[in-house]
């Protein structure tokens, strides 16, 4: 232990305590009869599109955008404005449909829309692949995230934030999620930007020294070639429609009373990722004149931790390390504690639920902790097994996935009524085995070069168009067996609640 | 699951594969006919009778209209097959009617003949099936008759249903009558001690007392959310603690993400006054009520607790069977209500004790077929948050 790694651990052991001190005791928020009548107010856009963004600013967000702008360059820019642009797609199609839906989950949207079990299932294995997914590189990033910070062996990192992310939820850490995972927005918000503030008033006193000149590549909005061109549109198609399938972000939409509010929310989830991801480059840009030590060992992926050392020297160094990594160490706690939950609920409610169906009135508890185990568990073999996957780049191969099953899934249920569940089911398959193809191949590290690189890495171009068009041609083909409710249904998603329908 | 290749290993003779074939048309029909006979219903299950009969057209109607025609014809033989309807639905008997009664100019139409059968359930009447042929044979007649019978056990089925379901729309009814003498009695005494003392508070408790009973008495919509049964709650426990003043401590711990939890309508108010008229009337000084809500995934969990006088489990296990004899009237009505909106697994879980207080458990999932909020028209309620 050395003393450059207090600060570290300090930020991580108190993130993990209040983590779970939170999830153990919950905040015990009760009301006596004098002001009880703030018992039944439901959540409002502002707090909800705070908890939106806390479980959504992932390590990905948090880490990988600098490191990858580093080394990448411009282009390198797609990833934030598509995870943040990937809501406004969301607002526009999807949100106020899907809350009036009744869905809680993204299985259950599909069973409302096509009453089929098929279809049901076919979600079910979808969101939990999705979520395995994305939870890897969390894993992943938290491993050299405690290397770098307190000199940990790679493998604690994963080990811990499973074990924490396990024992929340399995305890009942769903307990003020809400408020928990809004107050995760703030601190990330806070551990990014006011380093960022300091390292720029550093920089300015420094004379404002330019980075090295590396030509015009670094700077480009796209990626060289036609490799490069497709590879650019593939990621923002993946990105901007993959948001819609992400298993956590959607469950969280329940919590809105009504479509209006769900619409609400997404605006303000818009203004506070847009006012979070404006940070990341500018640890990027600072890397560029400060960073060369940094990107010559390979460290880029913890540029974000390492700048602060790398620019000023002393406690202040020591006090902004600390912030930086309680942000990271939170955003990890709280992406995966969302996707656990998210990916349990969908595992209990479909599999261990069954199977429990014996044990009575605890099989509730029994179902969701085992589903807990299962969902953490595998990502985090994976994890520790599969070495080196980059962090933003796996979670972009999620966001295709997500993107080329869900994205058509949800954008046909909701406004095309000719949707069937065998359509559906053969676009998902197709979509599914597409992406998800590509995605295994990636993570199981076989790469190709040139164009089969590029459309195994960034498979959503053409998987996403491939899942649309099998899911209309099946639906045409088998349009005698579209559901009866469909049109009924659709009239339900598409008027406003306070609207009194005359017929039901 | 089967699958072809077994399907072609175990299934035996050519009359064995024509029963299976038969049964599996007819359980293809019968959900929609299970939901009695309508346009929408005669629509999806004619498919599967025509196969089952194998005839070139078939007819389902009302008394009087034709509510579906499958195959071919049914453009321009509705009419008559609206006329032959009364014949048969008035004597109650299987009829046939020839090429007289079918009058048709175009060539290659198979509608030449037709076998009319009722459909009768509980002697009455509902409808008819006919069967269009180019001959009629007596087997297909025969055919026919079977058809109509086993089509009018399906809807008598679906009468059942519908009586079952109304028969819990009169449990309801009385419930939101139940409410009623003792309580509003008590709250307007509350009130009336308040006109001189605190007229304000007493302005305030009548317009909750208003509010309460509009919610409580309104006649549409079976679900309703959380929120707005909790709301209708507080109104209830702000007029109790009216009355009771200090002896009645009430703890709400809510989590705000179940409160859009949609909920039968009126299932958590009878646990809450339950509590407060079981638990805290009879037991001596302050009375102590717990009102929490969980979430839990992809459930929510609520609990309703008291520190009253408690109950004998078997008598909670008798009021739960249906025992209308008993106290809690209220608790089975939710119970019966709540397995049959969300499953069996769902129903009330109740630990108590004599002398040991109450508690009342339900589990309710975030999401199910079918269940969704019927907004409350024209309320606009205050202490929203909009």
């Amino acid at each position: 232990m050395q003393t450059a790694h207090v600060p570290g651990l300090i930020a991580v052991v108190g993130v993990t305590l209040v983590t779970l001190a939170i999830g153990i005791w919950g905040l015990r928020i009760s009301r006596t009869t004098s002001d009880f009548f703030v018992a039944s107010r439901t959540v409002g856009p502002r707090l909800n599109a705070s908890a939106i963004g806390g479980e959504y600013l992932s390590a990905a967000s948090f880490l990988g955008i600098a490191g990858l702008l580093l080394v990448g360059g411009a282009d390198m820019l797609w990833y934030p404005v598509g995870w943040t642009a990937g809501y406004l797609v969301l607002l526009v199609l999807v949100a106020a449909p899907l809350r009036r839906s009744g869905a809680y989950t993204l299985p259950d949207f599909a069973q409302a829309r096509l009453s089929s079990k098929a279809v049901r299932t076919a979600c079910s294995v979808l969101v939990v692949g999705i979520g395995w997914l994305y939870l890897i590189p969390q894993f992943e990033g938290a491993g050299f995230t405690l290397r770098a910070a307190i000199g940990a062996p790679e493998w604690a990192g994963p080990v811990i934030v499973a074990a924490v992310v396990l024992a929340n939820v399995s305890s009942g850490g769903m307990r003020s999620v809400t408020f928990v995972q809004a107050f995760q927005y703030w601190l990330k918000l806070t551990a990014i930007l006011f380093p960022a503030a300091v390292l720029v008033v550093v920089w300015l006193g420094d004379g404002r020294p330019a980075g090295p000149i590396s030509g015009d590549d670094w700077s480009m909005p796209v990626a060289s070639g036609a490799t490069g061109l497709y590879a650019t549109y593939s990621l923002i198609l993946a990105l901007f429609l993959g948001t819609m399938g992400l298993p956590h972000v959607v469950v969280r939409f329940y919590t809105n009373p009504d479509g209006r509010g769900a619409r609400r929310t997404t605006v303000a989830v818009l203004a506070l990722l847009g006012l979070f991801y404006l940070w990341p480059p500018v640890y990027a840009a600072l890397g560029r004149v400060y960073g060369d030590r940094i990107l010559a060992e390979g460290r880029h992926n913890v540029l974000v931790l390492e700048l602060p050392r790398a620019m000023i020297d002393g406690i202040g160094a020591e006090l902004l390390t600390g912030l930086v990594t309680a942000g990271a160490f939170a955003a990890f706690l709280s992406t995966s504690s969302g996707l656990a939950i998210a990916v349990s609920g969908v595992i209990s409610q479909d599999v261990t639920g069954r199977w429990l169906r014996g044990y009575g009135e605890r099989r509730g508890v029994a179902a969701f902790r085992l589903a807990a185990v299962v969902s953490v568990g595998v990502p985090l073999v994976v994890s520790l097994v599969a070495q080196n996957i980059g962090v933003a780049e796996s979670v972009g191969l999620a966001f295709a996935v997500a993107a080329s099953t869900f994205g058509p899934l949800l954008v046909l249920g909701i406004w095309w009524r000719g949707l069937t569940a065998a359509g559906a089911l053969a676009g998902l398959a197709a979509g599914g085995v597409g992406a998800g193809g590509a995605a295994i191949l990636s993570i199981a590290g076989i790469s190709a070069t040139g164009w089969g690189g590029a459309l195994l890495g960034q498979p959503a171009a053409w998987s996403v168009p491939l899942a649309v068009v099998v899911m209309v041609v099946v639906s045409r083909l088998t349009a005698h067996r579209a559901p009866a409710h469909a049109r009924q249904f659709l009239v339900r998603l598409h008027t406003p609640e306070w609207l009194d329908l005359p017929t039901r | 699951m089967w699958t072809p290749w077994r399907r072609r290993g175990h299934l035996g003779t050519e009359a064995d594969r024509a029963a299976f074939r038969a049964l599996h048309q007819a359980s293809l029909a019968s959900p929609a006919l299970r939901e009695g006979l309508t346009t929408e219903s005669a629509e999806r299950a004619i498919r599967h009778l025509r196969a089952l009969l194998g005839t070139p057209a078939l007819a389902l109607t009302d008394t009087a209209t034709v509510l579906a025609w499958d195959g071919m014809g049914g453009g321009h033989h509705a009419d008559q097959a609206a006329i032959l309807t009364h014949v048969a639905v008035e004597r109650s008997s299987t009829r046939t009617a020839e090429r007289g009664h079918l009058h048709c100019d175009r060539a290659g139409c198979p509608v030449r003949a037709a076998v009319i059968s009722p459909l009768v359930v509980e002697g009455r009447a509902l409808g008819t099936v006919q069967a269009f042929a180019p001959t009629i044979s007596a087997g297909l007649v025969r055919a026919t008759e079977e058809v109509a019978q086993w089509v009018s056990g399906q809807l008598e089925l679906a009468e059942l249903d519908a009586h079952r379901n109304r028969l819990i729309e009169a449990e309801v009814r009385a419930l939101r009558a139940q409410i009623s003498p003792h309580f509003i009695y008590n709250s307007l005494g509350a009130i009336a001690s308040f006109v001189r003392t605190d007229p304000d508070r007493a302005r305030q408790l009548l317009l909750e007392f208003a509010d309460f009973t509009r919610y409580s008495f309104r006649r549409h919509g079976e679900y309703t959310t959380l929120a707005e049964e909790l709301r209708s709650i507080e109104r209830y426990l702000l007029l109790e603690q009216a009355r009771f003043g200090d002896r009645l401590q009430v703890t709400l711990n809510i989590a705000p993400e179940v409160l859009t939890v949609v909920v039968p309508f009126l299932c958590i108010q009878p646990l809450v006054e339950n509590a407060v008229r079981h638990g805290l009337e009879r037991a001596e000084g302050t009375g102590h009520l717990r009102i929490v809500a969980h979430d839990r995934g992809p459930d929510a969990v609520l609990e309703v607790e008291d520190d009253g006088v408690g109950e004998d489990p078997e008598r909670v296990r008798r009021a739960l069977a249906g025992d209308a004899g008993l106290d809690s009237v209220g608790l089975g009505n939710v119970d019966a209500r709540l397995r049959a909106t969300f499953g069996d697994e769902h129903g009330l879980v109740v630990e108590t004790a004599p002398g040991a207080g109450t508690k009342v458990i339900v589990r309710v999932p975030k999401f199910a077929p079918g269940v969704s909020a019927d907004p409350l028209p024209g309320i606009e309620t205050r202490g929203t948050e909009r």
